[in-house]
């Protein structure tokens, strides 16, 4: 595989080409940019109930990295609790700006999808800002949107 | 590869395969400018003005010496209009402050350009923001363009300052300066220029351009980076308040009272780049060894053909259209987000610039986020721009 289909490979143009979850967005909204590059994606969560995200849609101009990568993060995240969410979000961004000294995969024990066929971008240090943008701009909303008592709250850690 | 005789450029020669089609960010570096810094690291390393030894004033000479380089480079009438600053940014940014503190009063008016880059942009907005003058855009026109009948639909008497490129990093637009400055002068405004983009590029005179100021950086025109020139004419520098504070800029310090040192000193404050001012000197050097009005005369051929290739290709959009032009073409392809063209051209080792190239209200009026853009320079032939077009008709295949 020559450099840049390491960076773009199938699955990527495949999501880039026909995103899953993008459609034009009203109601309540964040959006989120990369002012260097002016990329802008709009994301909204789909809440069922106070704590499962039915869906994350999202709309708005990017690269084919940053696209796919807020399509395959709209796939991984949609049917997750706020907590398993703010998980994989941690995960998928250490993933994705993995150092390869690293001796532990942040991938390790847990379902990335997609995502993994993103790895590609470490190669290149100038474009995992691209593909961590809709994950920085997920992680903030999940963070903003939890109410006082449930980050006190003692069920957060039975144990 | 060169179209001109330009003698030595030694990255450009370790890459041979490197398309470096990024020259209106920074320029690569002729062999002579690299050897000057060196040798005056090697020879002549000292602090400037400070010292009585032969060895400070042989760097005080040096650095004097690049001071009347530029002067006599650039058309000025002495060297004592010729402010060393540490760029473009840094040179309008200390005209914006000590321009507006010196002669506006609240309710004043500024006018910058549509085609403006955010280093003009800014330091005016920062400085009318904080003294309450106000900020108009002179738009552009369909073919990216200044028409001074828009300048005269925006003008009051409020209007003080004028400031524009004389060429637009975007749209590779050259600017009518001369006739924009008569405008501005017969209504007793100022005029000032962010040269940029220009001065290593086509030949280069104030008195000529009829501008009351003009910056410019070294990196831009072959030349080291961290340095750059704020030209002022003397009458206008001589009464400017001081920007920065520090040492070389004062005359007099006690407890009670500070005096300022003279022009251009007033506004150098802190010890100067010498390195960076030898080094330019030595760019200077090299430019004038190739006669400017040659090196215009290609470059200008290269923009018409750039301009002519990419409009043949299909679903491309070239911004700009500008009668005269410089050889800076900013495009977009259908299909293809600007930063993913950058990397496939990036793989065929093309290197060009994509974002929004600092120029974020051009870019809103011209409909897009972002864009890619290919500027050239000496360095560049018309094989550039055939590699260049090929690599484009492939990259829309690749990402369709």
């Amino acid at each position: 595989m020559n450099e840049l289909d390491i960076l773009y490979q199938e699955l990527i143009l495949q999501h880039y080409k026909h995103p899953r979850n993008r459609e034009p967005l009203s109601g309540n909204f964040i959006i989120h940019e990369n002012p260097s590059c002016g990329d802008s994606l709009r994301l909204q969560i789909e809440w069922e109930g106070s704590d499962r995200i039915r869906r994350v849609v999202f709309d708005g101009h990017g690269c084919a990295i940053s696209i796919a990568s807020a399509s395959i993060m709209t796939e991984l995240l949609s049917g997750r609790t706020r907590l398993e969410a703010l998980e994989i979000c941690k995960r998928s961004l250490s993933y994705l700006r993995r150092d390869p000294r690293d001796s532990m995969d942040p991938g390790e024990g847990i379902d990335l999808g997609d995502l993994r066929a993103l790895a590609g971008v470490r190669q290149f240090p100038l474009r995992v800002k691209c593909a961590t943008l809709a994950w920085h701009g997920i992680e903030k909303e999940l963070k903003s949107t939890i109410s006082t008592p449930k980050l006190v709250g003692k069920d957060l850690n039975p144990r | 590869m060169f179209t001109l005789k330009t003698g030595r450029f030694p990255l450009l020669e370790a890459n041979p395969n490197l398309v470096y089609l990024d020259n209106a960010s920074t320029t690569q570096k002729p062999e002579p400018v690299i050897r000057a810094i060196s040798e005056y690291y090697q020879t002549r390393n000292a602090n400037v003005h400070r010292a009585v030894y032969r060895l400070a004033e042989a760097s005080t000479y040096a650095y004097e010496g690049a001071r009347n380089r530029v002067a006599r480079f650039i058309g000025a009438s002495s060297s004592k209009e010729i402010v060393f600053t540490r760029g473009t940014t840094e040179a309008l940014n200390l005209i914006a402050h000590s321009l507006t503190r010196t002669f506006l009063h609240p309710g004043d008016v500024i006018i910058v350009t549509q085609m403006d880059h955010h280093s003009n942009i800014v330091p005016f907005w920062l400085a009318a923001r904080e003294q309450g003058l106000h900020l108009r855009f002179w738009p552009i026109t369909q073919t990216g363009e200044l028409d001074i009948q828009d300048l005269e639909t925006l003008w009051s008497e409020q209007v003080r300052v004028v400031t524009l490129p004389h060429v637009s990093n975007v749209l590779g637009t050259v600017n009518p300066i001369p006739s924009v400055a008569s405008f501005v002068h017969e209504r007793g405004a100022f005029l000032v220029l962010d040269a940029a983009q220009s001065v290593g590029h086509m030949p280069f005179d104030v008195s000529e351009l009829g501008c009351d100021m003009a910056a410019f950086s070294s990196h831009k025109m072959y030349g080291p980076m961290g340095i750059g020139v704020l030209w002022v004419r003397e009458q206008i520098l001589d009464s400017l308040v001081p920007y920065q504070g520090g040492g070389e800029m004062i005359a007099t310090v006690s407890e009670t009272d500070i005096t300022f040192n003279e022009p251009p000193y007033r506004f150098e404050a802190g010890t100067p780049n010498v390195e960076g001012a030898v080094g330019l000197a030595a760019a200077i050097d090299f430019l004038d060894s190739l006669d400017r009005e040659k090196i215009w005369e290609e470059e200008q051929k290269l923009a018409r053909y750039g301009a002519e290739v990419l409009s043949d290709i299909e679903h491309l959009t070239l911004y700009g259209e500008a009668a005269i032009r410089a050889p800076v073409f900013t495009f977009n392809l259908e299909g293809v987000h600007s930063h993913d063209l950058a990397q496939f051209l990036d793989s065929r080792s093309i290197a060009v610039r994509s974002g929004h190239h600092c120029a974020q209200p051009l870019l809103h009026r011209l409909g897009a986020t972002s864009a890619v853009r290919a500027s050239l320079g000496i360095c560049n032939s018309k094989e550039d721009l055939d590699r260049l077009v090929d690599a484009l008709e492939d990259a829309r295949r690749y990402f369709q």
